[in-house]
């Protein structure tokens, strides 16, 4: 698939939100500022990924990992943001061991139900994370009302 | 793009990150050297991509002036690029604007010193000659 110029850019609805968070109330930022800050964030995407491949070689590894980023950060002088990747790490670790442990879990209740139609386990399976992703955002929009 | 409205995507990541998996990933893999990237290191790189954005605009800001501004501005932007040793990397793509009028004066008096050298050197050569 091709890149096209735009697809290396980050939507600027998301890029002016964050923006705006950061900033006080009330400041403008020209359009001009918002795109390159757009720019910016692609570029540092960039660095901090050849950055972060560098330790993965190091490492004779070729994936990048989770530590080859936080090491790209340390490297690149933002140790700043090494803290709260970190938490953002845990939080992201202690979400997908929660969704496994509901996805085996529902596999063991289905799987007292079902003894007899072994064969079609294997797509059902796929449905079923379907429903348990279409399950989860149902719960979340619910907690958000709440 | 709905995923990128509110973040979402097959993993459900929008409570962490809001920006766009798929692209961040695009641009990642856009890197010539890189062959995989494992999903933890999709999600750091793009909550780090949002935390340098509210670090630049922040700085960008505070850099501009002293007084209470109103707005932020291209040349804060790029004069905070030129100052800061850790925003070094964004000189290239953040340049100082100059108005067209004293960049064509800069050419002009580079191209009047090029000349006087170039006399001196022709003046040499027909004494040798």
């Amino acid at each position: 698939m091709a890149e096209r110029p735009e697809d290396l850019n980050l939507p600027n609805a998301v890029i002016t939100r964050i923006i705006k968070e950061a900033l006080p109330d009330g400041v403008n930022i020209s359009k001009e500022a918002r795109s390159a800050i757009s720019r910016a964030a692609s570029v540092f995407v960039l660095y901090a990924t050849s950055c972060a491949n560098n330790f993965a070689m190091k490492g004779k590894r070729k994936t990048l990992n989770a530590s080859d980023v936080l090491s790209a950060m340390e490297e690149m002088e933002f140790q700043r943001f090494v803290t709260p990747l970190k938490e953002a790490l845990e939080a992201y670790r202690r979400e997908q061991k929660g969704k496994k442990e509901a996805s085996e879990q529902k596999k063991k209740d289905k799987d007292k139900k079902t003894d007899s139609e072994e064969q079609d386990k294997s797509r059902e399976e796929d449905d079923e994370d379907e429903e348990r992703l279409d399950e989860e955002e149902q719960n979340e929009e619910e907690e958000v009302d709440n | 793009m709905a995923d990128a409205a509110v973040g979402k995507d097959k993993c459900g990541e929008q409570r962490l990150v809001s920006l766009p998996l798929s692209r961040i990933r695009v641009i990642m893999k856009s890197s010539p050297e890189v062959s995989s990237i494992n999903q933890e290191a999709l999600v750091l790189t793009a909550k780090a991509t949002e935390l340098f954005v509210q670090y630049l605009a922040t700085c960008s800001y505070r850099h501009g002036s002293g007084k209470a501004k109103k707005a932020l501005t291209y040349s804060d932007l790029a004069s905070t690029a030129e100052d800061s040793e850790t925003l070094q990397f964004l000189a290239d793509i953040l340049p100082k604007k100059i108005l067209a009028s004293k960049y064509l004066k800069m050419l002009k008096e580079k191209r009047e010193e090029e000349e006087e050298d170039d006399g001196e050197e022709s003046d040499t050569g027909e004494v040798l000659a």
